[in-house]
């Protein structure tokens, strides 16, 4: 049976530690023990020592877009909001779908949780914006640039599987309890597939294609913008897709850190043992996870 | 004068190039250079000049350096020692923005599967080269309208690629190289993803742009056919050089060596000759002031049963039957003008065989060759058209 060696020796049986992982024991059996835990606390320490002031700034910041954009959606008469959702459904993604919005934002309206899927949606929004911003040109980077492609898959690897919840705690001392954690740590989770669909997109476009271009002596940012971003357009849009879908679930994780919304709602409901209420909660989430997903992805095809 | 010469050009695949040119130097073969030094050889010590308005095709089999020889010439591939001149100018030393410019002036390149952006109407497909010259968007469109009437697509202009065949997405891909108006057309197998017939009308719409526009065409093909229909010169490659080079009848009658004779044979032969290459001089003539006794009495002699008549200058004038000279005699006519018949085919030299056979087959006399000037350079017998072509074929190594 495995044991685990406190500092001064004393064997203790795996049963009463395997919980808690006492990552500050220098030994593991008599080997040292590399002490990666200890190594990220100090580095958070050190980092929130010394960068505490940027992350503030940021944190206040983007505390005021999202906030704002809340506001600024809960401001809108719910039926007319409804109304023009329908309509931009009809106009992108056809009637069924234009259809389903009506009823699924009626049946949200009418069990009284309008205001917090408005600000689960503010915070999607927020992050996926940041998303765009971010991930887009970095797709861009890694596919002209075999060097910072080898240096950044492996970061996103690490990005997508590390549990969210490792992260999450982290936040905390650097932006504080609320939606600001809530939003970066999203980011964190939701931006990799744009990344990645960015990137092949663009790897994907036909050599010819890119012959054509240089051959009637086109610039960089003219092959850019006029042969590469159009062809995958569509790849691109998919990582959209995909990034959207992903920040709906982790907004609803991030809960657990005060971000409120319809994971506020699920994550009182599970304290309270309110299955009705969290149910509630949980439908309306996939609602409104198929809408944005719907209306997404006929942006993509046509 | 030379439009585009091409000095001793060498293209080496692989990350140390001069290892290999080593090799090379010292007369390696591709194969032990690749062996020795991990190296792939593309193309090797290639020269070559093409004049103003020439058509040059280089034809090869797939492998044979054709593709990357083409691209040299645009530097899409950097070639790794040679000199490439575009009106003396080597384009190998140039700065990039001067590059640039000469792919937006001077060469346009037409591509294999056409390279046409599928989000693209054809007006903004052809007016491509325009666009990334900043030009206002009436201007290329002005300009992008001309081409596009160039090549007969004027009611395509608003549709969509994928609307269109693959003739007519070519169609397109020429009218894109025509817009910028340059002097060097680089063609790269640009009909080898049609059909047979489609090829054969893009060949001949070619010809006919190309005899408007006079531009120096650099035409690669692996179709022998097609090298002799559209090149004013041909160079065939293998292996990364340039095994022949000439005028196509030299490279058909006279192969260098057993790869372009294999080549060689397998061609239509009744494509690849023309009726100079098979005429036999015009040895019997009459002349106007020559009565139709006198046709009589020749016709008797080499027993034929109809004659030429060409006046002093070789001129063609007609012909006269054994029939209409019998029938002037009787009638005691001393003239021949009166049954000099004109109503004959008759070809110009660089006609193809395969479009006079039926034209042959129809007529009873033989078929006069005459040049621009009506002058009578030669007939065509079917004799002389079957000897032609089993000669060619023998010569050709079979």
């Amino acid at each position: 049976m495995q044991v685990w060696r406190e500092p001064e020796g004393k064997r203790v049986s795996k049963m009463n530690h395997n919980l808690f992982l006492n990552i500050t024991s220098y030994f593991t059996d008599g080997i040292p023990r590399i002490p990666l835990g200890r190594w990220t606390d100090q580095t958070i320490e050190f980092l929130q020592a010394n960068c505490r002031e940027s992350t503030q700034a940021i944190s206040d910041f983007l505390e005021i877009v999202i906030k704002g954009l809340q506001e600024g959606l809960i401001s809108v008469p719910p039926l007319l909001a409804i109304l023009l959702v329908a309509l931009i459904a009809w106009k992108l993604a056809g009637r069924k779908i234009a259809i389903f919005s009506l009823l699924g934002l009626l049946f949200i309206w009418n069990i009284g949780l309008w205001d917090v899927t408005l600000q689960t949606l503010a915070m999607v929004l927020v992050a996926v914006f940041m998303c765009i911003l971010l991930g887009v040109p970095l797709g861009i980077l890694i596919a002209k640039n075999e060097t910072f492609y080898r240096i950044i898959a492996p970061v996103l690897d690490f990005m997508q599987t590390l549990p969210a919840f490792v992260y999450l705690l982290p936040a905390i001392p650097f932006f504080g309890l609320g939606v600001v954690p809530a939003v970066i740590t999203t980011l964190i989770f939701a931006m990799p597939p744009i990344i990645r669909l960015t990137y092949l997109g663009l790897i994907q476009v036909p050599e010819e294609l890119l012959e054509l271009g240089k051959s009637f002596g086109s610039t960089f940012f003219q092959m850019l913008l006029k042969i590469e971003l159009p062809l995958a357009r569509s790849t691109i849009m998919a990582g959209i897709n995909q990034c959207i879908m992903l920040s709906l679930s982790m907004v609803v994780i991030a809960a657990m850190i005060g971000a409120k919304g319809l994971g506020g709602v699920v994550w009182t409901a599970i304290q309270t043992l309110n299955m009705g209420m969290g149910f509630e909660a949980g439908v309306a989430i996939v609602i409104l996870a198929i809408i944005l997903d719907r209306i997404t992805s006929s942006l993509g095809k046509s | 004068m030379a439009k585009l010469i091409i000095n001793n050009l060498t293209k080496i695949y692989g990350n140390s190039p001069e290892k290999a040119l080593e090799f090379m130097d010292k007369g390696c073969t591709n194969s032990e250079i690749r062996q020795e030094t991990k190296q792939v050889v593309g193309v090797r010590n290639v020269s070559f000049s093409v004049k103003e308005g020439e058509s040059f095709v280089i034809m090869g089999l797939s492998g044979s350096g054709k593709s990357t020889l083409i691209r040299c010439i645009n530097l899409l591939i950097k070639p790794t020692r040679g000199e490439i001149l575009i009106d003396n100018e080597d384009v190998t030393r140039i700065s990039s923005d001067r590059l640039m410019h000469l792919r937006r002036k001077k060469m346009s390149m037409i591509f294999q599967k056409f390279a046409l952006l599928p989000n693209r109407r054809i007006l903004d497909n052809v007016a491509y080269g325009l666009e990334v010259q900043n030009l206002s968007r009436i201007q290329r469109y002005e300009k992008a309208r001309e081409a596009i009437s160039l090549v007969g697509l004027q009611e395509w202009e608003d549709a969509y690629p994928h609307n269109l065949s693959g003739g007519m997405q070519q169609r397109v891909g020429i009218a894109r190289a025509l817009a910028n108006d340059p002097d060097i057309l680089l063609m790269d197998e640009p009909f080898s993803a049609l059909d047979p017939l489609i090829r054969q009308d893009m060949q001949d719409d070619l010809l006919a742009l190309q005899e408007k526009l006079h531009k120096t065409i650099i035409f690669i093909t692996h179709d022998l056919d097609e090298a002799l229909k559209i090149g004013d010169n041909i160079a065939l490659m293998k292996d990364g050089v340039i095994v022949q080079s000439g005028a196509p009848e030299d490279i058909l009658l006279s192969p260098a060596s057993d790869y372009v004779a294999r080549f060689v044979e397998n061609i239509n032969w009744t494509k690849a000759l023309t009726a100079s290459s098979v005429m036999v001089k015009p040895r019997v003539v009459i002349y106007p002031k020559d009565g139709p006794m006198t046709a009589l009495r020749i016709m008797e002699k080499h027993g034929i049963s109809s004659l030429f008549v060409v006046n002093r200058s070789a001129h063609l004038l007609g012909y006269v039957t054994a029939d209409g000279a019998y029938n002037a005699v009787e009638n005691g006519i001393k003239q021949l003008d009166g049954i000099i018949q004109k109503d004959m085919p008759v070809s110009a030299p660089d006609t193809v065989l395969s479009d006079l056979l039926e034209v042959m087959a129809n007529t009873k006399i033989p078929l006069a060759v005459v040049n621009e000037d009506n002058e009578l350079k030669g007939v065509l017998v079917r004799g002389s058209v079957i000897a032609g072509l089993a000669g060619a074929r023998r010569e050709a190594g079979e």
